[in-house]
């Protein structure tokens, strides 16, 4: 079994929000990055689990970034997984970054590929379809619980309205969120592991991206709260009411 | 050149959610001077000429029986084919589980550029840019699209839908439908419930409940406000309650009319997943919570005094109303 895990670094849950550039840029100024959660915390620690259970199983990492996405591919490392791949491009978009995902992918062959459900900063969750549709392989989208069985996958997935429980035959995309396995911390052994883990630097292939951001904003200020006395609240359902019109 | 809209259902029910992007795309079409049309897959009783009330000019309906259930790939190819057949330049849907599924593989087969979580009609003055979500959302991105063929998933909630006269002709289209991959073994569905995406109102409980055997206060009031409920992630970590009531940063991220927190501390992560709610009522004991600085109303005091207080004036004011 080979699966590749998709790895994106993120600003820190507790990062501000601020943009520089005349708000063109995030401004990562004093930033703390950390693994994309929904990488970390489901998909990395899903396919580690599996390796636990069979240990013939192999794991790559493969991030789309800069020389300074790797400490945050280390940390990956740390928690497992036997090598890593970084494809040496910077900030484009969801289709430049699965076009070079996809390439890995074909080069080494996997029969599963992990991904989070979307990175917390650009909300995306178009990763994982993208990687498939390339692939042409099938892809079980917001995986909720994952099992093999030989080369056939058992999903509970989250679908419109609830849940579905489905079997998929390997190879498969997948895109993980919370419930697929519970979020580890790294031991001092994985990190000293992870210090002489394989980090392969390769070079992006020519895509040309399709979409490009020209400027973000920040949602305006509230007004401020109005406070309501504990032993009125007639008066909270009156405001609700008359002035914020919401019942 | 047309705008296709993907209509979502679930057990042959048209979803709120594929109303507010009928809207969504009826206004882009006005926008560029074309036609909307809309697309549905699998089986579906209703009358779907009374889509042209939302302004639908065509609904194209392809109920092959291999698309009753979502196999993502089999939807994309379908979808794509639809799109090339009705020589659409514009393809949307909805950001919902559906769409997170299939928008993304729709626009590797059509080579259009994406742009999901979208909260406002695209500026189409010069070139074609979208306004989305990020940073779940803390802030916006104004993201410009390229390709001749565009791809937009619409956030549920940000849509107002209209409504007017109209019949819609109904259509179907030739297309072969490939045997899906996905073989489906059970299906359980939330029904009854209001699915939290889609909620005009939220009902949320934290930790300030101290544990499940509490949730009768929250799941009375949101009884009477016909509100979802929801949790904070600790809630959910804790198996007090299902992991997709998990609203924030890493859990649903939410936009109702009414958004109203009880026992939640307003942590930064647990904000940026209600922030977009149009108002925030936070009922916390600690006048120091941060939640009161994102509110709009708030009260200082123990939940369970105030909480069924709120219900039962909440009954009286619809009894009255
Ligand atoms: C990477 C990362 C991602 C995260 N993602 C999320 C996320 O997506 N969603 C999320 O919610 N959290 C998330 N968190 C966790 C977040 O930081 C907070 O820990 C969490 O939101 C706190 O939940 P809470 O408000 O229910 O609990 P607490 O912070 O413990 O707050 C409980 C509140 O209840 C009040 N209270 C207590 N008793 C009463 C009473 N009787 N009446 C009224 N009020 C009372 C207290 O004053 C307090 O304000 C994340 C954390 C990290 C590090």
């Amino acid at each position: 079994m080979k699966i590749l895990v998709c790895v994106s670094k993120t600003p820190d849950t507790t990062a501000k929000v601020a943009f520089k550039d005349g708000n063109t840029k995030f401004e990562d100024a004093g930033v703390q990055w950390i693994i994309n959660p929904y990488d970390e915390w489901y998909s990395l620690v899903r396919a580690i689990e599996l390796k636990e259970k069979d240990a013939a199983t192999v794991i790559h990492l493969v991030t789309v970034g800069a020389a300074d996405a790797e400490p945050v591919i280390r940390k990956a490392l740390a928690l497992g997984g036997d090598e890593a791949i970084r494809i040496n491009a910077d900030n484009h978009d969801s289709f430049y970054i699965a076009s070079q995902i996809a390439q890995i992918a074909i080069e080494g062959g996997y029969d599963l590929i992990f991904t989070g459900k979307e990175t917390i900063d650009y909300n995306g969750s178009s990763i994982g379809g993208m990687v498939a549709e390339l692939l042409n392989m099938p892809y079980a989208s917001l995986v909720l619980k994952f099992d093999l069985n030989g080369n056939t996958a058992t999903i509970t997935r989250e679908i419109e309205g609830g849940e579905e429980v489905s079997e998929i035959a390997l190879p498969l995309v997948v895109s993980s969120q919370q419930g697929m396995a519970e979020p580890r911390i790294p031991n001092m052994r994985g990190i000293m592991a992870a210090r002489s883990k394989p980090l392969k630097v390769v070079e992006p292939i020519a895509v040309d991206a399709l979409t490009s951001i020209e400027s973000f904003e920040l949602p305006p200020a509230k007004a401020g709260v109005k406070l309501i006395d504990a032993d009125n609240v007639a008066e909270l359902v009156r405001l609700l009411h008359e002035e914020a019109r919401v019942i | 050149m047309s705008v296709l809209i993907f209509i979502d259902q679930a057990d042959g029910q048209i979803k709120k959610s594929s109303f507010e992007v009928m809207t969504y795309g009826v206004d882009v079409a006005k926008q560029l001077g074309t036609t909307a049309e809309a697309l549905l897959l699998g089986k579906n009783t209703e009358d779907l000429s009374t889509l042209g009330k939302y302004g639908i000019s065509k609904v194209y309906h392809v109920a092959d029986d291999n698309l009753n259930n979502l196999d993502a790939q089999v939807y994309a190819q379908v979808i794509a084919d639809a799109a090339t057949q009705t020589n659409a330049s514009v393809v949307i849907f909805s950001h919902n589980q559906t769409g997170k599924a299939v928008a993304s593989r729709v626009a590797i087969k059509l080579k259009a550029g994406l742009v999901t979580g979208a909260c406002a009609l695209p500026n189409t003055t010069n070139g074609f840019v979208v306004k989305k979500t990020v940073f779940s959302g803390k802030a916006f991105a104004n993201v410009s699209i390229s390709s001749a063929i565009k791809v937009i998933s619409v956030n549920p909630n940000s849509h107002t839908t209209t409504i007017g006269d109209g019949i819609a002709e109904v259509a179907t289209l030739n297309i072969s439908v490939p045997a899906p991959k996905v073989k489906v073994i059970s299906v359980n569905k939330i029904s009854g419930d209001i699915s939290l995406s889609e909620a005009d109102i939220v009902v949320s409980g934290g930790r300030g409940l101290k544990g499940p055997e509490n949730w009768g206060i929250i799941t009375d009031l949101a009884k009477v406000l016909g509100a979802a409920t929801a949790c904070s992630r600790p809630v959910s970590d804790s198996g007090w309650r299902p992991h997709h009531e998990h609203v924030g940063q890493t859990g649903i991220q939410v936009a109702p009319n009414l958004y109203i927190a009880i026992g939640i501390s307003g942590a930064i992560q647990h904000l940026a997943g209600v922030n977009r709610s149009k108002v925030i009522v936070v009922i916390n004991k600690d006048p120091e919570a941060p939640f009161f600085k994102a509110a709009d109303y708030g009260i200082v005091g123990d939940a369970f005094e105030v909480v069924p207080k709120l219900t039962e004036e909440i009954k009286k004011f619809k009894a009255g109303a």
